[in-house]
């Protein structure tokens, strides 16, 4: 109770109310998130259940168009599946991978970040070096690389089912490095004031005071990049799933509705791809606008 | 050398506005500065001091603003003079000194870049003669070989040799009026000496008055004619700096003396003023000072004294109220 | 009295080389900086020795040699007469070295880690060493500690940056007082300060020393300070002890030119008016020390053998000095 009052007296919150442009990214953003997560509860039909389909519903276009039907309000695919549903469940499964993917880059690079920068020394170099090297590989070739791989490595018939955790850690993987290096910078930084020097005075044992001191001292970045790489981590799901190395179409992201839907785009299903793309592109952007605000509300030297 | 006072600084108020309210940070300060003279303006972090130095050369970071207040050169207005010709004043009439000497020198040029382009900037006079102008400045604040030395970089001299670049710098083009805001505070003790020594040498014998912002009381007794103390953000007390030193009058400036350890008299404990400087939002109704004073009554506490004649100084305190 | 503090021959050399692939390709040899060179001292129980010196003089790095934030290069530090490598090993005894000694530092606003409660920080030492248990009792103590100076339990609530500088220097000294310590080192602890909240510290300080029986190592710039707070002094200049002997042997007669160039940088505040040397010159680069003494460039007594041999701290005067004048 106390903490929330002094957030909403405090200056981040009131750097929030003094940009409009924030505050509606973040509603849309929020749409789009209470949307894609409680798809179940409100999404108007449930795509995947064969009992609510039928193929007469095929290939609709929205339903303002001549040969709309008001239930399917942007329109149906070629098995009759309400693109609307389909994009609020899709959004989940984007969601759902991309924030994943985060946490895991996030455990791996603020803890090789932290033991990089305060202890330093050999292992500082070990570490540093491999982030090197991963980054000479742009991103999404690796992720390319370990989903396309890991893949094959799963038994056939349990590929499909396992997809999600291959698609997660190659995200995953690709992002830690971004993570290591802000970490391990602010580490050096922390780590070199009197108050780390003076808790080792007082003999806290090093892992403590890495934990209990630099940790949350470290933190604030983190929050801005994480925030920025959620935005990212869905693209880069959407272009693995695009590709045909990511979410299967018994489980489709935004990706897979939209490489699925290209197919028809020469053949006027517009909406097809549309729809999905322009969800994509919303969700994208919103969480990206929200964070850039957040890297300038968290820095004291814009304030 | 004529009475009129260079510089004038009139009931100025500086204001900070925040979401939280506007916030006072100097709020009516009047003092003058006659031709040659040293002001010294001495108080605790947080009185205003700077901010003041800040305002007169026209280099308050906004939000800060002037709200009311005039500040007049040689009987001139110059807080409300447009960017560039507040600019060409700068330099020309007014020179600054500040506490760090990397923040006031471009790393990217040679000192001797810096100083012929301040110098063609508000002089008269071509390339070469500025460039030898520069070396003799650079002599006169003593920099050895001075003439090999203008080809450096500023991060090619040591801490002290930097800040005499910097006085040369403020002094190139012989303003009337310097505000150095805290020269000597990131010196070592030595080379504090020696900038002082020098500092005072140098405005005698180019009759520049100087304004000088410090935290230090013995820099002031050292270098300054007269002394402004300020405190929350107002003149405390004002006088002939011997006075103030040996006869304060105001019980701030008693206490501030009071606290400063010293050679000559050992004593056990030092005399300690309670309490910390107000915070801007949160200053003590009537004088700000009345929650740390030791002769504190009741009129302090309502009614907010101006500065009255207090012996041979003026001191804002209502001890002094016939 | 005997000892209870002892530094013997101590000296510390940082490595300050570029990185090794730099050295390999710009053929650079490795460098390294003697930051304190055989300093030797000794501090008796319930006594302030202060160091003074100008910046890079090793004042500082003497301080964190003694705690254990630095290992010496060469030579011994002993606290109560136990080698004070001991804190780097597990142990009962060497916890209680470890409590024994602790530190007050320069910056108030840096040595306060901002995201604890300062109930928090002041209970670090007692959590980190099991001084006590039970949760009430640490609330009790922390209270106690922060009444010693001059703060209540209330503040214990607050965050650091809710307190004014010397506030946060008052907080620092009862984490620093939380081990029930016998030895405190003190590195600049009033040089960020206001003169009037200056005053405030240094007579707290005083107050506990007092009451508690506490011994300081005061480490600080400002002579005036150190000549209020100390019972001895000694002056450092290059990483070398150049005068160490009783405060008024060493303000009032000083016998290094460096002792007496410092005393005479000090402004005038009372403007009396009294004769003195003008200060000339600068520290040299520690990386290139001059020959012999290492102030002879700088030096009005400079003779024959100053830039040749190094002199040897000895005792002249009821001091220890290092100069060849002084003979």
């Amino acid at each position: 109770m106390d903490t929330l009052k002094r957030f909403f007296d405090g200056d981040i919150w009131w750097s929030f109310k003094q940009s409009p442009l924030t505050i509606g990214a973040s509603i849309v953003a929020l749409i789009c998130i209470l949307g894609a997560v409680l798809s179940p509860l409100l999404a108007p039909h449930n795509p995947y259940d064969l009992a609510q389909i039928s193929l007469l519903n095929s290939n609709l276009p929205p339903s303002w168009m001549k040969e709309g039907v008001a239930s399917f309000p942007i329109g149906t695919d070629q098995q009759g599946r309400d693109i609307l549903s389909t994009i609020m469940y899709g959004s989940r499964v984007s969601l759902l991978v991309a924030v994943s993917a985060v946490l895991m880059s996030i455990v791996m690079g603020v803890s090789l970040g932290l033991l990089s920068g305060y202890v330093g020394g050999r292992l500082d170099s070990f570490i540093m070096r491999i982030a090197d090297i991963q980054l000479s590989f742009p991103a999404i070739l690796v992720a390319l690389l370990l989903a396309g791989v890991g893949r094959q490595f799963l038994p056939r018939d349990q590929q499909d089912s396992l997809a999600i955790y291959v698609i997660v850690f190659s995200i995953g993987l690709t992002g830690w490095v971004q993570y290591a290096r802000t970490v391990r910078g602010s580490a050096l930084v922390e780590k070199s004031k009197e108050y780390v020097q003076a808790a080792r005075v007082i003999g806290v044992s090093k892992w403590r005071i890495m934990v209990k001191h630099v940790l949350p001292n470290v933190l604030g970045p983190v929050l801005v990049i994480a925030t920025l790489n959620v935005a990212t981590a869905i693209l880069t799901e959407a272009t693995l799933s695009f590709l045909g190395v990511g979410m299967p179409p018994t489980q489709p992201s935004l990706g897979t509705l939209i490489n699925e839907g290209q197919n028809f785009l020469l053949s006027g299903e517009w909406w097809l791809t549309f729809f999905p793309g322009l969800a994509l592109v919303a969700m994208v952007m919103s969480v990206n606008l929200v964070g850039d605000w957040l890297r300038d509300a968290l820095n004291p030297k814009l304030r | 050398m004529s009475n009129a006072p260079v510089l004038e600084v009139k009931d100025i108020h500086i204001e900070f506005p925040t979401r939280r309210g506007v916030l006072k940070a100097v709020d009516g300060v009047s003092f003058s500065i006659a031709p040659g003279e040293v002001l010294g303006v001495v108080g605790e972090s947080g009185a205003g001091k700077s901010l003041t130095g800040a305002a007169i050369i026209g280099l308050l970071e906004p939000p800060g603003r002037v709200a009311s207040g005039e500040i007049l050169l040689e009987g001139k207005r110059i807080d409300n003079l447009p960017y560039e010709e507040m600019r060409k004043i700068r330099g020309r009439q007014i020179g600054a000194i500040f506490q760090d000497p990397l923040t006031s020198l471009n790393p990217l040029y040679t000192v001797g870049r810096q100083l012929t382009e301040t110098i063609l900037t508000h002089l008269e006079m071509s390339r070469e003669q500025a460039l030898e102008r520069a070396i003799k400045l650079l002599e006169e604040v003593g920099i050895p070989a001075a003439r090999e030395r203008i080809e450096h970089y500023p991060h090619q001299f040591s801490g002290g040799m930097r800040q005499r670049v910097v006085i040369a710098l403020a002094l190139a083009a012989e303003p009337k009026v310097i505000i150095a805001d805290e020269p000597t505070t990131a010196l070592d003790v030595s080379i504090q000496a020696q900038i002082i020594t020098l500092l005072k040498r140098l405005c005698r014998d180019h009759g520049t008055s100087v304004m000088l912002v410090t935290h230090d009381m013995g820099v002031i007794a050292e270098t300054a004619d007269r002394v402004a103390v300020m405190y929350a953000g107002r003149v405390a007390e004002i006088g002939p700096v011997s006075e103030v030193i040996h006869n304060p009058q105001h019980p701030y400036t008693m206490g501030l003396m009071g606290s400063i350890p010293e050679f000559d008299t050992h004593r056990e404990r030092l005399i300690q003023i309670d309490g910390a400087m107000p915070r801007l939002d949160s200053i003590p109704q009537g004088c700000a000072f009345n929650p740390r004073c030791t002769q504190v009554f009741d009129r302090c506490k309502t009614e907010r004294p101006e500065l009255l004649v207090a012996g041979k100084t003026r001191a804002a305190c209502w001890l002094h109220a016939k | 009295m005997s000892a209870f503090v002892t530094l013997n021959n101590v000296s510390k050399t940082f490595d300050v080389s570029a990185p090794w692939l730099n050295r390999v390709i710009e053929r650079k040899p490795p460098s390294y900086l003697q930051a304190v060179s055989d300093v030797s001292f000794d501090i008796r129980k319930g006594e302030t020795l202060a160091l003074v010196g100008e910046s890079g003089c090793g004042k500082s790095t003497v301080a964190r040699l003694i705690v254990g934030l630095y290992q010496p290069t060469k030579g011994m530090i002993t606290v109560d007469g136990k080698d004070m490598r001991l804190v780097d090993q597990t142990g009962e005894s060497s916890q209680a070295l470890r409590r024994k000694v602790q530190m007050i530092f320069q910056d108030p606003y840096a040595s306060l880690n901002p995201r604890w409660r300062v109930a928090d920080i002041v209970a670090e030492p007692i959590r980190t060493h099991k001084l006590l248990t039970d949760n009430a009792a640490i609330d009790k103590r922390v209270a106690e500690l922060l009444g010693y100076v001059k703060l209540t339990a209330k503040d214990g609530e607050k965050f650091p940056h809710q307190f004014s500088g010397g506030q946060r220097q008052r907080i620092s000294i009862a984490r620093a007082l939380a081990s029930n310590p016998e030895f405190l080192i003190c590195d600049e602890p009033t040089s960020a300060l206001d003169v009037s909240v200056q005053a405030q510290v240094l007579n707290l300080m005083k107050d506990l020393q007092r009451e508690m029986g506490l011994t300081y190592l005061f480490i600080s710039h400002n002579l005036q300070v150190v000549h209020h707070i100390s019972d001895r002094v000694g002056v450092m200049y290059l990483g070398r002890i150049v005068e160490i002997g009783d405060k008024k042997q060493v303000f009032g007669d000083p016998q290094h030119p460096y002792t007496r160039m410092l005393l005479d940088a000090i402004p005038d505040l009372k403007m009396t008016g009294k004769a003195r040397t003008p200060v000339a010159g600068e520290v040299p680069n520690p990386l290139n020390p001059p020959s012999g003494c290492a102030f002879n460039p700088r030096c009005p007594k400079k003779f024959g053998p100053c830039d040749k041999d190094r002199p040897q701290l000895i005792q002249f005067k009821d001091r220890q000095v290092a100069c060849h004048a002084a003979v």
